[in-house]
């Protein structure tokens, strides 16, 4: 089954070229861990998700690259290509001159309505292309113009063009002080509207990514395209082919769905986040060894305490003895509704994942069985030698999406930036139906 | 995307020339292989010479004969003509050229009202035949200076022009305004008239006083020349040099002046020519750092002014350019933005930084900063890979700070001076499409601007009272 990948303005070019390069790498790779026939049918089950067969033999990225300036599109392109080992199809693109200015109301009511038929049709020309569509995932920030508004736009398109098919978000939210002014504008008008088209959210945040890169990668410069890295590790370790719950001996052939089905119970709580560990530069891992129990310990506590990493994890954060009633909940714990923890590498079989279905973990509307799914892999993922990843549809992104929506709040009282919106067709009681979607995502996590 | 610059009267021709100049040095470094590329396309049209100058444009391939994307309009000849003489001679062609031969006497209405309407078609002919050659015009740049009559009259009603054929297209403008000691002496009167036009119809503005220009010249000559410096100065990274030779000391100082503004231009623009890991490009300026319609005067500063011979560049230095770039004496205005209240502020740095470069002084700086309580965090940020020429890395600020606050008064003290007296008022109020009403609008003009940054700066340390949020039902 394939995905299909929608690249949105220069995050998510940027981004999408790092997570196609990594899952090339990951599959080229010769630290499988595993036997020959098993690493084959990965490699096999992974090309056919990302990549689709062109004469010149060099795999092509499933992917469509769209952006309303040309630079970001043209190096990816040509960075791909110098790789030797994979590219993006040369007609997947498209692209237009003068940018969006940061501008959501631009790239929503300006570019999307003009450009939709041309878009759309990149993205038809790649679905068919698929023996078997698994859905789509695009990979848009939400600070800008671009990305934002027209990716916004698109995820609607895409909704209305394929209503059975899943559609994941990749949303970056920026570093919270600014790397644009409007962001916090942009942002509301983003994610409630993805709220209303997309399956699900799932979320990076750039400042977490960045501590990352600081405390576990040890780079002393550390560049956009170091956090994209981590990010497409991390998002790596999520897509590549996994055997799940029940699936017998082959691998998920419906990643999309067996991810979306069990997270995201209910249409209210579409938010999830990413953790992955362990983290390290790539010249330490030879000199690391880890166990399962060692790992899932810091997983589960990273959950619990809502920490970004294995390093600065508050170990005092408990869950509530279970006949506790919910409103006494400690303030730091992570109430989740659903979790799924994604293994790989050494012995992963034996792994004992009780700790994560302790039902004190969850909100009560579903069995903890249900609201806990794992998926275990034998073939080692980027080199390393055991890696855990766990997507969470929790409290995570609470405080986060809290202090975006009080930010943008603050602006939006003083009246500033909105002219520059209302300019292109935004009006302040559409902020205002975003900023209700919003307040409501957020009462509704909070009342967990 | 492409900008369109356009030189009004003497000073902008100055500036403008110094611009082409340093524009062609700045691609020819970075464009080894003489392919015409986006990057150019954004300042310069490539011709077919073949046949014989009129030929089409060529939109890829080889370099055949650049022509730079820019009107030159003065009212007098001698700029124009020099220009035409000198080595960017074969950039322009006489189809950007507009000119006169009287000048416009120092005197704004002759340039807004008299040139205005006599070269109104010929302007919006040659506006629509440069425009006809570019793919997506992004942005127009009036180049000019607010104290004489061409730059100041004519410039400001080209810019009304610009955004009745061109609504959509951004208009920005650099305008230099005259220092207290100008020898012309209406041109506090020029000014603010001028002041209106760009208060109703620019975008975004970028002021400019010679006063501090002159001073950032006179830093440079004595740090080059005290010996303080440990390293010999590499001199082509000079922020006040041209033509690559060191003639430091016979350079007449309008010339290493203009040069600091057109290196402003160019580092504003790098980033929608250049590849970067962030991309800033115009329409993002003013997108970020213009929060209300009429607060769109943002001053700037460039850093560093100059660069050591020594290649190595420990990130202290880099630091120091980032805190320089707060400093007093590198704005282009004589401001001091650290003691008033910032609205937005604007970082494009150009090279070897990156984004924890950036946030790392941001986060160093931002304390001593006072912030708008609605934008506390109002950081509008740019990677830009190509540094300038001769350097390893840059930095352009831009603020939107009530620090323009005293510029806009002392002008309104000069104008009042002259106006209470009536002294040389009939030498505008001669000129057909003038009256004293213009004079009366154009000062209140000035003073609401001069209000809203008042009604600001009363809240600058006020206490912070974040507004109610929306309740939600549970």
């Amino acid at each position: 089954m394939s995905i299909v990948t929608v690249q949105l303005g220069q995050c998510g070019n940027q981004i999408g070229h790092e997570v196609f390069s990594a899952l090339c790498s990951d599959i080229r790779g010769t630290h499988g861990l595993c036997s020959k026939e098993e690493n084959e049918s990965y490699q096999e089950s992974s090309k056919e998700r990302f990549f689709s067969q062109e004469e010149s033999g060099v795999p092509a990225a499933r992917a469509v690259l769209v952006d309303m300036e040309p630079k970001v599109i043209s190096q990816t392109l040509s960075r791909a290509a110098s790789s030797g080992h994979w590219k993006y199809n040369s007609h997947s693109h498209f692209c237009q001159k003068q940018g969006s200015g940061n501008n959501w109301a631009n790239g929503y009511c300006v570019h999307g309505p003009r450009h939709k038929e041309a878009i759309m049709e990149l993205v038809q020309k790649e679905a068919e292309k698929c023996d078997r569509l698994g859905g789509f995932f695009t990979i848009m920030s939400m600070a800008g113009g671009t990305g934002s508004g027209l990716g916004a736009f698109v995820t609607q398109c895409l909704r209305d063009a394929f209503p059975t098919s899943f559609l994941l978000n990749h949303v970056i939210w920026p570093y919270g002080t600014g790397e644009v002014i409007v962001q916090n504008y942009n942002s509301v008008l983003t994610l409630s509207h993805l709220y209303h088209s997309s399956d699900a959210l799932l979320v990076h945040e750039n400042d977490v990514i960045h501590k990352i890169c600081a405390q576990l990668m040890n780079i002393k410069q550390i560049s956009f395209r170091d956090v994209n890295q981590v990010i497409a590790h991390q998002l790596g370790s999520v897509f590549q082919p996994t055997h799940t719950a029940g699936g017998g001996s082959g691998y998920s052939r419906n990643p999309l769905g067996d991810l979306l089905e069990p997270l995201v119970p209910h249409p209210e709580f579409r938010l999830l986040g990413l953790r992955n560990i362990p983290q390290m530069p790539e010249s330490s891992l030879a000199f690391s060894s880890f166990s399962w129990p060692g790992l899932l310990k810091h997983l589960r506590q990273i959950l619990i305490a809502k920490a970004h990493m294995e390093e600065g994890i508050d170990w005092q954060v408990r869950p509530p003895g279970s006949s506790i009633p919910s409103t006494n909940k400690p303030l730091h714990f992570n109430t989740s509704i659903a979790n799924l923890v994604i293994l790989r590498g050494k012995d992963v079989h034996s792994v004992d994942l009780g700790s994560f279905q302790d039902p004190s973990l969850y909100t009560s509307w579903l069995n903890p069985q249900d609201a806990f799914s794992a998926w275990k892999t034998p073939r080692a993922f980027n080199k390393y030698e055991k890696s855990a990843a766990l997507v969470s549809n929790s409290q995570f992104l609470l405080k986060p999406l809290d202090s975006i929506v009080g930010k943008a709040w603050n602006m939006f009282a003083s009246k500033a930036y909105l002219h520059q919106y209302t300019k292109f067709g935004i009006q302040e009681e559409d902020f205002l139906d975003c900023f209700t979607t919003l307040e409501q995502v957020i009462s509704s996590y909070t009342n967990l | 995307a492409v900008s369109l610059p356009f030189a009004v009267g003497q000073c902008g021709n100055q500036v403008g020339c110094r611009f082409w100049d340093l524009a062609l040095r700045e691609h020819a470094a970075v464009n080894k292989k003489g392919i015409y590329d986006e990057a150019l396309s954004s300042f310069f049209r490539n011709i077919d010479t073949r046949s014989g100058g009129n030929g089409p444009d060529i939109y890829k391939g080889k370099i055949c004969s650049l022509k730079a994307r820019a009107l030159l309009i003065d009212m007098e000849e001698g700029v124009v003509n020099e220009i035409l003489q000198g080595p960017l001679r074969d950039v322009f062609d006489s189809k950007q050229l507009i000119t006169d031969v009287s000048g416009s006497g120092n005197n704004w209405a002759v340039g807004h009202k008299v040139y205005g309407c006599q070269y109104r078609e010929n302007i919006v002919e040659k506006l629509r035949k440069a425009a006809e050659h570019c793919d997506c015009l992004q942005c127009f740049f009036i180049i000019h200076s607010m104290g004489g009559g061409t730059g100041s009259g004519l410039g400001t009603f080209v810019l009304n022009l610009l955004e009745e054929e061109f609504p959509e297209v951004y208009r920005f403008v650099t305008s230099v305004y005259p220092s207290g000691e100008d020898d012309v002496i209406t041109s506090p009167y020029n000014s603010v008239l001028a002041m209106k036009e760009l208060n109703e119809h620019a975008d975004c503005v970028l002021p400019i006083e010679n006063e501090s220009l002159f001073e950032i010249v006179n830093k440079i000559h004595q740090m080059t020349n005290s010996g303080k410096l440990g390293s010999t100065v590499k001199q082509n990274s000079l922020v006040t040099s041209s033509a690559g030779s060191a003639k430091t000391l016979q350079e007449k100082p309008f010339d290493a002046m203009n040069n600091i503004v057109a290196n402003l231009l160019l580092n504003l623009t790098s980033s929608a020519r250049f590849e970067g890991s962030l991309n800033m490009d115009l329409n993002e300026i003013s997108m970020n750092l213009v929060p209300f319609p009429r607060l769109h005067y943002l001053v700037s500063s460039l850093t560093p002014l100059y660069t050591l011979a020594d290649v190595n560049v420990p990130s202290r230095r880099l630091d120091q350019m980032f805190s320089d770039a707060f400093s007093r004496d590198h704005q282009l205005i004589q401001a001091d933005p650290k003691h008033s209240l910032y609205l937005a502020c604007a970082l494009l740095v150009r090279g070897n930084v990156q984004v924890s470069d950036l946030r790392r002084n941001i986060e160093r700086l931002k304390p001593s900063l006072h912030f708008v309580s609605w934008n506390q965090e109002g950081w509008k940020t740019g990677l830009c890979s190509v540094p300038p020429v001769g350097h390893s890395h840059s930095l352009l600020a831009l603020a939107n700070n009530t620090c323009v606050k005293p510029t806009f008064i002392e002008l309104k003290d000069r104008f009042m001076k002259l106006y209470k007296k009536k002294a040389h008022l009939h030498h505008y109020l001669q000129i057909d499409g003038m009256e004293q009403s213009c004079f009366s609008e154009a000062i209140s003009s000035l003073s609401d601007l001069i209000e809203e940054y008042n009604e600001l700066d009363a809240t600058k340390g006020g206490p912070r009272i974040d507004p109610q949020r929306l309740k939600i039902a549970v």
